[in-house]
Parts: structure tokens; C-alpha cells; sequence
């Protein structure tokens, strides 16, 4: 980002000026970075021995209760595929239920991406914004701010399928 | 006359005096340190109303009314107000101002709001032109979340050097005549900025700010450290709060002993704020309670406040741009 003094005033020349200080510049980082250190120092480290266990427990729970689901539709004779579809739909309708009724945010707070990375963090991303955003309307709260976390991951799904559909066309 | 001395500083011939003070806080925060220095604890954050924007409009106007009230005097007596917040353009402080009716100024330092207010009210209130105003500011924490960071049902884990920003507000009145702690001088801070760009590092984003403003006003003014009782900044937190020791002890001043951050002094350990409180309410509820009862029973005579401010937004940092950092400060003295 420039900055006043990046003018050259003295030359009565309005433009930034081109040949930045690079002297000034290297001090300048050598501060930050120094400052940088001396924060990392003394930042406290999130507890990862305990964060771990906490996704793996976690985040192996949500996704036996997955294969559970998955084996239960299974049971009452439906395809592999048709069964997994529907343990997709109920994990996605308990993500959402458990959000809106303000449990998700507390289970998320521990698991971290334990909670985040299966479905049910997807149903999450979507309803906590949808939730939030009712305030201002149905179209510009709800509509429009329901995907401000999950849209990229729809977007560059999408953007991923393409590309590994077209190697798989021309592979053909 | 000229009162400005030194580079950044005023001193104040007439001092002006801090008549009363008013505070409202949430729940999380009744609960926290300073329960009992509170006027108001709300039993949730929307208290009734539609909306967490509704809510701190609400915190603001309670507040300010409350510190009138206190201290006997009538809304038609404030000359202006000078008040703030954290959310875009002032939502919250300007629907609380439209019910207040009265002259007013607005004004955003992000957390600094607090001391900037005070610090222009008293240049206003020595410079004659006015008898009373009122400086206020409000910070709420669903708000500010939803504007700044993440939905708040979003099951994200917070990292251990954040802080919670707190849901209040604090009212201070200061008026040229009556009783109470007086305002003795002031100094405006400059932007400062270390080139850290982790909006959840804020506390250490403004610590080098609130170093430089300290430092500057004992030059300006010509004291030294142990002249206050205590030293408090606004909403640094655990993390910030050892590095304002650490960078003023390379300087060669140690304020291990009478320093203290208003971020550390609201929520318990077991709260789960992590590295402290944060937000413009964070350095209001604190001095508009806990300090100024200390300064009227006489626990603390001359203190130094700051109020520490980073103004960085949500488009600068997704623009990837540092965090702009200010620190402003007034000195409080018991005559």
C-alpha cells in the first residue's frame, strides 16, 4: 500500500515516486519481521494433542453415524447408491437441525474439523448464515447470504468436476 | 495561550471533571471479573429486541441516559455528544442519537472510541465553548462478529490469542464545573503499524501503538511511569498486555508493577474469552465502573488511560492490508 511520503512533494512532482527508498523498505520489513517474532513468542499455541483428539473422537462419530445410517437404508433394501444418498440427506437434515437449535457452534468450538469437514459442517456453513442473515429479508438476508461460506466451496467443486470430466473425455 | 506541549499533548489549564459515569453490559460479562460494577446486566444478548444492531443501539442510549440521570442533571444540559462504535457507519450509536435528540458528533477509532471522545470533550470543555458533554461508545458481541468474522452459529474454533469482544456500553459525563476526577491532559495518538495482518491477533497488531503513545505522552509532559498509580490501556488482552511491557522495558521503562489491560479484567479464566475482551465496550464498562469507583473511594488518584484502537475492515483485510493501529490517552487525577 503507498503511502504520502511515497511522493516526491520537494520535486513539486505528483506522482508516486518510482524509485522507492529500497534502504528504508528492507528496515522496515527487518521491523516487522523482528516484531513478528516476539509476538509468535508469546502467543499462546492452540493445544494440538488435544484438538486432535478431539476431531478424530468427533469427526469418527459423524461419520460411523454415517455408515450406520448408510447400513440401516441398506437393510430395508435399498441400492448402495440410493442408501448412501439417503444418509446424506438425514446427516445433512441433523447438521441443520443442530445448528438452528444453537448446538453446532458449541460441538464446532472442541472438534474443530472434526465437525467441519464431514456433511453435516456443510449443512452448518449454510444455515448458521441463513439463520443470521433473516434480519434483512428473505431475498437479500437469506437468499443472497445463505452460500457466503459455501458457495466456494460449490464454485471450485464445480470448477474441479470440469477439469476431471474434461482429462476423462480426452483420456476416452 | 497555547496548551499543546511536546510533539502529541495538551494540558489542560482548566481542567475539566469527569461528573458521572454509566455502564450496561450483557450477560457473559455480568458474569464475569467486574460483576457488581455494572448499572445494568442484560439477562441476553437481544433483551427483547428484534435484532443484535437494535440491541446495542439500545445498550448506548441506556447508558448515556443512565450517567444523566446519575448524576441529577436533564438531556437538555448536554451541550454534545461524542460517541461511536464497531459496526459500519455508525449504525447503532446513530439510532441511538435519533431517540437522544441532542447535539452530536460522531466519531470511529474502533476501540478507541472511548478516549477519543473524552480527550475532544475536554479540549472543548477548556476551551470554553461548552458546559457539559457526554462521550460514549458500545460494542456488541453477535454484531460485531457478523459483521467482522463469522456467523455466530458457525461452528469455527477460535484460536487461543483471540479475544471476545464484549457486548456494553459506558457513558462518561464531563462537565467544567462540579466534583469528581479531573481530566489533567491528553494526547492523540498516531497510526502505527507493524505489519501484522492476522485480524485475529489484534491485541499484538496494537500493542506497538499503545508503546508509542505511552512513551510519547511521559516525554511530552515530562513524567515518568511511577508518577501514575496505574496504567491502563483498553482492550489489548493477555497477549497484547506482555508485549506492552516487554517493547517499553527495550526502551527502558518498566511498568510491570502499575500496568494493567481493561481486556483482562472482564471475563474469568473459565469463560472461555481466550486471550481477554476486546471492543469499543471493553476500556467504557471498565472505566465507567470499576475505575471510576476506585478513583471516588480513593484506591487510585492519578491514573493514565488509553484507549487502543485497530482500524483495519473486513475489505482491507481480505485485500490482504495490514492492521492499522492507534492508541490515544488521557490522564485522570483525584484533585
Amino acid at each position: 500500500m503507498y503511502c504520502l511520503s511515497d511522493y516526491n512533494f520537494a520535486k513539486g512532482d505528483n506522482m508516486p515516486n518510482e524509485k522507492k527508498n529500497k534502504q528504508q523498505d528492507n528496515k522496515e520489513k527487518m521491523q516487522q519481521q523482528k516484531y513478528q517474532s516476539k509476538v509468535d513468542n508469546v502467543t499462546p499455541k492452540p493445544p494440538l494433542l488435544k484438538n486432535l483428539c478431539w476431531a478424530f473422537i468427533v469427526g469418527g462419530l459423524i461419520c460411523s453415524l454415517g455408515q450406520f445410517v448408510t447400513d440401516y437404508f441398506s437393510g430395508l433394501g435399498l441400492a448402495k447408491k440410493e442408501a448412501s444418498a439417503c444418509a446424506t440427506a438425514v446427516l445433512v437434515f441433523l447438521g441443520a437441525f443442530f445448528t438452528g437449535i444453537g448446538v453446532y457452534d458449541d460441538l464446532g468450538k472442541r472438534a474443530g474439523a472434526g465437525s467441519i469437514v464431514p456433511i453435516t459442517g456443510f449443512a452448518n456453513s449454510i444455515v448458521a448464515p441463513a439463520m443470521e442473515f433473516k434480519r434483512e429479508g428473505y431475498v437479500f438476508g437469506v437468499g443472497a447470504k445463505m452460500f457466503v461460506i459455501a458457495g466456494p466451496v460449490l464454485v471450485y467443486g464445480m470448477v474441479t468436476a470440469f477439469i476431471i470430466g474434461l482429462i476423462y473425455w480426452v483420456r476416452q | 495561550m497555547n496548551k499543546k506541549q511536546g510533539m502529541q499533548s495538551v494540558v489542560f489549564t482548566n481542567p475539566p471533571i469527569i461528573t458521572s459515569t454509566a455502564n450496561i453490559v450483557g450477560p457473559m460479562e455480568g458474569k464475569g471479573l467486574l460483576q457488581g460494577y455494572f448499572d445494568y446486566i442484560m439477562p441476553d444478548n437481544l433483551n427483547g429486541l428484534a435484532s443484535w444492531e437494535q440491541c446495542e443501539s439500545y445498550l448506548m442510549e441506556y447508558a448515556i441516559k443512565r450517567a444523566i440521570e446519575k448524576e441529577n442533571s436533564t438531556m437538555e444540559e448536554v451541550d454534545c455528544v461524542f460517541a461511536g462504535d464497531l459496526l459500519n457507519q455508525l449504525m447503532s450509536t446513530h439510532f441511538a442519537m435519533k431517540n437522544l435528540k441532542r447535539p452530536f458528533l460522531g466519531l470511529y477509532g474502533a476501540c478507541s472510541t472511548m478516549v477519543e471522545g473524552m480527550l475532544l470533550s475536554a479540549i472543548l470543555l477548556d476551551g470554553g465553548f461548552f458546559n457539559k458533554i457526554v462521550a460514549a461508545a458500545s460494542s456488541h458481541h453477535d454484531a460485531a462478529e457478523r459483521q467482522y468474522r463469522f456467523p455466530n452459529e458457525m461452528g469455527v474454533q477460535r484460536p487461543p490469542g483471540a479475544q471476545w469482544t464484549v457486548t456494553g456500553s459506558g457513558a462518561v459525563v464531563i462537565s467544567k464545573t462540579g466534583s469528581g476526577p479531573r481530566i489533567t491532559t491528553g494526547t492523540i495518538g498516531k497510526i502505527v503499524d507493524y505489519g501484522i495482518k492476522d485480524p485475529n491477533a489484534m491485541g499484538p497488531a496494537m500493542a506497538p501503538a499503545a508503546v508509542d503513545t505511552i512513551w510519547q505522552h511521559l516525554q511530552d509532559i515530562g513524567r515518568t511511569p511511577a508518577y501514575y498509580d496505574m496504567i491502563f490501556t483498553g482492550d489489548l488482552g493477555s497477549v497484547g498486555r506482555d508485549l506492552v511491557i516487554q517493547l517499553l522495558q527495550e526502551k527502558g521503562l518498566d511498568i510491570s508493577t502499575n500496568y494493567q489491560d481493561c481486556g483482562c479484567m472482564v471475563y474469568k479464566e473459565n469463560q472461555d474469552a481466550h486471550a481477554g475482551a476486546s471492543g469499543c465496550a471493553s476500556s467504557a464498562i471498565v472505566l465507567c465502573g470499576y475505575i471510576y469507583k476506585k478513583i471516588l473511594q480513593d484506591k487510585l488518584k492519578k491514573i493514565l488511560f488509553l484507549g487502543t484502537g485497530s482500524l483495519h475492515s473486513t475489505t482491507s483485510y481480505q485485500q490482504k492490508e495490514s492492521i492499522p493501529c492507534i492508541a490515544h490517552a488521557v490522564s485522570i487525577e483525584m484533585p
